[in-house]
């Protein structure tokens, strides 16, 4: 949107953040949806990308493509440089103690995956617990659920209460000597709760378990020091940090990783191999078997540099106002019922919407241009706990603006006048 | 009348808040549920047969305008026939919702409000489930899941 309100500008100390100026930088929101102007409110799912990140992988393939950590020519030790470059500056944003505690993977999902076949399934005995939240995304859910079957150990959940809110008071509750592994998000992916995650991991450690971090819908949002959090691990996925699709990041305390067996063997992970034995690479190399994905690497490095070039300060600011204006918004829609009230939030409203179901809804927004999801969100658990099979959830990112809210907004009273519910109950909205 | 109206016009809305044959059937030979994963939408379809011919059909369950309406339509164009016809007209009312050119409309009678779903691909499924979770029931029952 080219005319910024002045809550589109965003003063942090002497600067202003220019929101105008920064969707420049990003090709895709200049679309049209039909005849309306794109409003992308779906960044919790996926984030769109910034020139900057695209030139950089653009810049790697064209000038310094090799196969990584495998040939002695030039190129492969520039690909080589800059691929380890990348993991030192992920390193450096999650304020790891050392690059070596940086494994890419795929995204969070493999992570968990990753975590789950390496580190927990081998502690795990008949009886043994995995604990959890009520409020996790299926990827922090499924793959602890698999090694527990195959373990016969279980899951434990913890509660989340009518705001969306977990109490460490709990969590704690359901600590014990049978729990091998306490894995929680950092923020909800479904209702933007922002967890207690510290006050968590504090208390895992204080009983004696380690913890694992599902950082997918935090990073984006928050600066993370996984060496102040002291969690075990932490992971989360470029694509949702506006870099690229593919990649991902699992941070593993040294101690843990390097007490952990590979979990894919092949290419790039060994130290010797006969056919009698094979010994392994160290961590992080030990779990990145194959052929690294470099460029993906690199644009994810790219996507960091932007984000910090802008600030937290400036982001958290930005995105909160954008958030509180977004609930505001619909607080004021006759019919809407936030789902969740968590007190600390980052990034996500979820709503339901009396007399529309959630994908009728997602539908209608979409043709005024409005992209939000509409569904479960991959936590059918947590849906349930509310009572609903589904909501639509607006999400924000660094780029959205004001004008996207109300777009939203009208978007929504829209919906309501084709299913006939405007007239009826309209007064009452003040609209 | 643009896309949207015409897919969310008055007899679908009509439908979707009034559903007729929605409930259980005291009488009924076979029963099936439908799941759409996409949506999280859940629906059962309850049949009475008789020989081939569909007697009496209900369903229950919540979802979608779109889905709730096709559930609702359809139990109103299905009961009294026969199999064979029913999945004649299920094959009609899918190449219509699909916007398949060679769709008959002549047979689909009030079913044809659905044809707007043509234009959102994101959105067949919802009106299929219905169908799918019938074709289950008179078959004997059982589980259905449109991925």
């Amino acid at each position: 949107m080219s005319s910024a309100t002045p809550s589109d500008r965003v003063a942090v100390g002497e600067a202003a953040l220019d929101v105008a100026r920064l969707r420049a930088d990003f090709p895709i929101l200049g679309r049209r949806i039909g005849a309306a102007p794109l409003a992308y409110l779906d960044n919790a799912a996926t984030t769109q990308k910034p020139r900057q990140v695209l030139a950089a992988m653009q810049r790697f393939y064209e000038e310094s493509y090799g196969s990584v950590a495998r040939g002695v020519h030039h190129l492969s030790a520039e690909a080589t440089r800059q691929y380890e470059a990348s993991r030192a500056r992920v390193g450096a944003f999650l304020g790891a103690a050392s690059p070596e505690e940086i494994v890419f993977v795929r995204g969070t999902t493999e992570a968990a995956n990753l975590v789950a076949w390496s580190f927990a399934r081998p502690r795990l005995s008949p009886g043994d617990e995995i604990l959890v939240t009520e409020l996790e995304h299926h990827s922090n859910l499924v793959p602890w659920q698999m090694v527990c079957e195959e373990r016969g150990a279980r899951l434990a959940v913890v509660p989340v209460d009518d705001r969306g809110e977990v109490d460490p008071e709990e969590f704690s509750r359901r600590l014990g000597p049978q729990t091998k592994l306490a894995a929680f998000a950092h923020v909800s992916n479904a209702l933007g709760t922002v967890l207690p995650v510290g006050e968590l991991v504090r208390r895992a450690q204080a009983a004696g378990v380690p913890t694992f971090v599902d950082g997918a819908q935090s990073a984006p949002h928050l600066a993370v020091d996984v060496s102040a959090l002291g969690c075990d691990f932490f992971a989360f996925s470029a694509h949702k940090v506006y870099g690229p699709t593919g990649i991902g990041v699992l941070y593993g305390r040294r101690e843990r990783l390097a007490g952990m067996p590979p979990w894919q063997g092949g290419g790039g992970m060994i130290r010797s191999v006969t056919f009698e034995r094979t010994t392994y690479d160290d961590p992080p190399r030990r779990f990145e078997a194959g052929t690294p994905a470099a460029a993906e690497a690199i644009g994810l490095a790219a996507a960091i540099d932007y984000v910090e070039a802008i600030g937290w300060p400036a982001l958290e600011r930005h995105e909160s106002e954008l958030v509180d204006a977004a609930v505001a918004g619909l607080e004021a829609i006759a019919g809407v019922r936030l789902i969740g009230r968590p007190r600390a939030r980052a990034g996500v409203v979820s709503f339901v919407l009396d007399g529309i179901h959630a994908h009728d809804l997602g539908t209608v927004l979409d043709h005024y241009g409005v992209a939000v999801r509409a569904g479960h969100h991959c936590a059918q658990p947590l849906m349930r706990r509310f009572g609903v099979p589904a909501t639509v959830r607006a999400s924000f990112a660094i780029y959205n603006t004001s004008a996207e809210v109300t777009a939203l907004v009208s978007a929504i009273e829209g919906a309501r006048a084709i299913f006939g519910l405007g007239a009826a109950d309209g007064g009452e909205a003040g609209r | 009348m643009n896309e949207l109206q015409v897919l969310y016009q008055e007899v679908l809305l009509d439908h979707y808040r009034s559903p007729r044959n929605h409930g259980r059937l005291a009488t009924a030979t076979g029963r099936a549920e439908g799941h759409n994963p996409l949506c999280g939408d859940r629906i059962a379809v309850e049949v009475e047969l008789n020989g081939d011919r569909l007697q009496r059909v209900a369903f229950e369950g919540s979802g979608c305008a779109i889905s709730t309406a096709s559930a609702s339509l359809m139990t109103e164009a299905v009961a009294g026939h026969t199999a064979g016809e029913i999945s004649q007209l299920f094959d009609q009312f899918r190449k219509a919702v699909t916007g398949d050119p060679a769709a008959d409309l002549e047979p689909l009678g009030k079913l044809a409000v659905l044809c707007g779903v043509k234009d959102f691909p994101m959105r067949v499924k919802c009106a299929t489930l219905a169908w799918h979770t019938l074709v289950a029931a008179m078959a004997g029952g059982g589980k259905v899941s449109t991925e």
